[in-house]
């Protein structure tokens, strides 16, 4: 029998390969590209400014920017500007941060508090706090309070919402594990549902770092003698337009350090996640 | 110590979930609980162990807690629950941690019990770096490590394939010739039950009841040898299982 051994269907000579057709959609982090893109960017405007291709009455060179910035180094008023702003800022930012965390915690474990608080929550976090800074500078006085209070009304609300998210989000297989061996109220919600809820909290403070350096400049509109809303708002109302950019660049540096500095914490504590 | 269930009932809302069961289990047996898919088997499990209440009825402990016992009754879960921001060693650790040992106590323990289900070597990997079959090995140990009186299993092997099913098997059988632990065993899978079973509880389909107990009487280190014996066994579990199976499989959900 022969012919069994042969192929019945005999291979063809002509054949295609198989197409590709998978990959993608898995962005992969490069190196080097965002300070070269920064760095062109300036460069062109730059190189604009020079020409006269950007009109100096639209935009100032970055130059005349870093003669500003190098001015108001030499006035010994940047720090001066810088530390009261970081200082508001940490302030209002802990503050809000660590009372959002526990509401958060009491409203994601007990009903009655979710009963009572969730509704407030909704009902608080769409005001606009700049809206209400009159009332905080006549509760808290025109100095420090109303200022670090607008921040910490702004980063308090995002912290509940993400932290009763967190907890709610928790395994329940976790907590029924704990309660199976036995474990105490206050030992499961410190070792099983604080560290499982910490990734949702963590996210919720990008955000409120980003509210809070917003809330920071507009608080600072009103009132400031120091910071760099102050220094901004001045620049502005004298039509400044290098020091202004001086003060957005600052500000952007800043929410660049806060990002970093979150970032680093959330390698620190969430390397379980791998 | 013994426990027993009586006159023990429960619903979930209008749904009538295990109606009027009676079970006792015996120290240094496994008893194993089949039955069909939604027929409470699991929710018996719970209320055995005290973390959901009867609607009617009871579970009882009977007799004295052996000494030494941190957790009388302590569970292995099917999807392991094991704190994954925690070491092999930490999870064990979280479970001592309430209970006012010192740390050198703790540490022996932790030890202890890593060494006899030969995890040593694993002691602080994290729980995302192990294999389904390692993470239910290290619940293992951590079940061990409270000195359980009674181990109530819910499906411990169900998450597994198939080959790390049978390996884990054997390491609880090993683990039974040498310890004598008592244990409460709810599964679906009836070559689990004729190799591990003591006797083997048959729960009809919903509102579960007790159908049969099935004793085996061969020795659970024999078994592997003496399949064919079994097999007659596993086919009248089958045979009634079967219908029940067959009815709650075409029930709605939530009729």
């Amino acid at each position: 029998m022969p012919n069994q051994t042969q192929p019945q269907h005999p291979v063809q000579r002509e054949r295609k390969k198989v197409p590709f057709r998978g990959g993608g959609f898995k962005p992969r982090p490069i190196r080097f590209v965002a300070p070269f893109v920064f760095l062109v960017l300036v460069l062109f405007w730059e190189f604009g400014s020079q020409t006269g291709f950007i009109s100096n009455l639209v935009l100032p060179a970055p130059s005349e920017a870093f003669h500003a910035f190098m001015d108001l180094y030499n006035s010994g008023l940047l720090w001066k500007h810088v530390s009261t702003s970081l200082y508001r800022l940490v302030f209002g930012w802990c503050i809000g941060t660590a009372l959002g965390i526990l509401v958060g915690l009491l409203i994601g474990l007990f009903s009655l508090a979710r009963a009572s608080l969730l509704p407030l929550t909704s009902a608080f976090f769409p005001i606009p706090k700049i809206a209400l800074l009159p009332l905080f500078i006549i509760w808290f006085g025109i100095g420090e309070g109303s200022k670090v209070a607008t921040i910490l009304f702004g980063t308090f609300f995002p912290t509940v919402i993400a932290t009763y998210g967190g907890v709610d989000n928790v395994e329940r297989g976790l907590i029924r594990m704990g309660q199976s061996f036995g474990m105490s109220r206050f030992s499961i919600v410190r070792k099983i549902i604080l560290p499982g809820a910490l990734p949702a909290i963590l996210s919720g403070a990008r955000i409120s770092a980003s509210i809070a350096i917003i809330l920071l400049v507009a608080a600072e509109m009103i009132g400031a003698e120091y910071g760099i809303g102050a220094y901004v708002l001045m620049a502005g109302s004298l039509f400044a337009t290098d020091q202004l950019i001086v003060g957005v660049a600052m500000l952007s540096i800043l929410g660049l350090c806060v990002s970093w500095l979150i970032g680093r914490t959330e390698k620190a504590l969430l390397n379980w996640r791998g | 110590m013994q426990i027993s269930i009586e006159n023990l009932s429960h619903c979930y809302g209008a749904i009538d979930v295990l109606s009027n069961v009676n079970l006792t289990f015996n120290p240094g047996e496994i008893a194993v609980i089949i039955g069909p898919s939604g027929c409470g088997k699991s929710t018996l499990l719970r209320l055995m162990g005290g973390l959901e209440e009867p609607c009617q009825g009871a579970a009882y402990i009977a007799g004295q807690v052996p000494e030494g016992s941190l957790n009388p009754l302590t569970y292995i879960f099917q999807d392991f629950a094991l704190l994954p921001w925690r070491s092999v060693a930490g999870n064990i650790s979280l479970v001592l941690e309430d209970h006012k040992l010192s740390k050198r106590e703790s540490e022996a323990i932790i030890n202890d019990v890593l060494t006899r289900t030969n995890l040593s070597e694993f002691h602080d990997a994290l729980p995302r770096q192990l294999s389904g079959g390692m993470k239910q090995r290290v619940a293992i140990a951590r079940a061990l490590a409270v000195r359980p009186a009674f181990l109530l299993m819910d499906e411990p092997l169900s998450a597994l394939d198939s080959q790390t099913r049978e390996l884990l098997m054997d390491d609880l059988v090993e683990l039974w010739a040498r310890e004598k632990f008592s244990a409460c065993y709810v599964t679906h899978n009836l070559g689990e039950a004729v190799r591990l079973g003591h006797k083997v509880i048959v729960l009809s389909r919903r509102p579960g009841q007790v159908r049969d107990v099935v004793e085996i009487r061969i020795p659970l280190e024999e078994r592997r040898e003496r399949s064919a014996e079994l097999e007659d066994v596993q086919q009248q579990l089958w045979q009634m299982m079967r219908e029940e199976a067959l009815a709650a499989d075409r029930e709605l959900a939530d009729a």
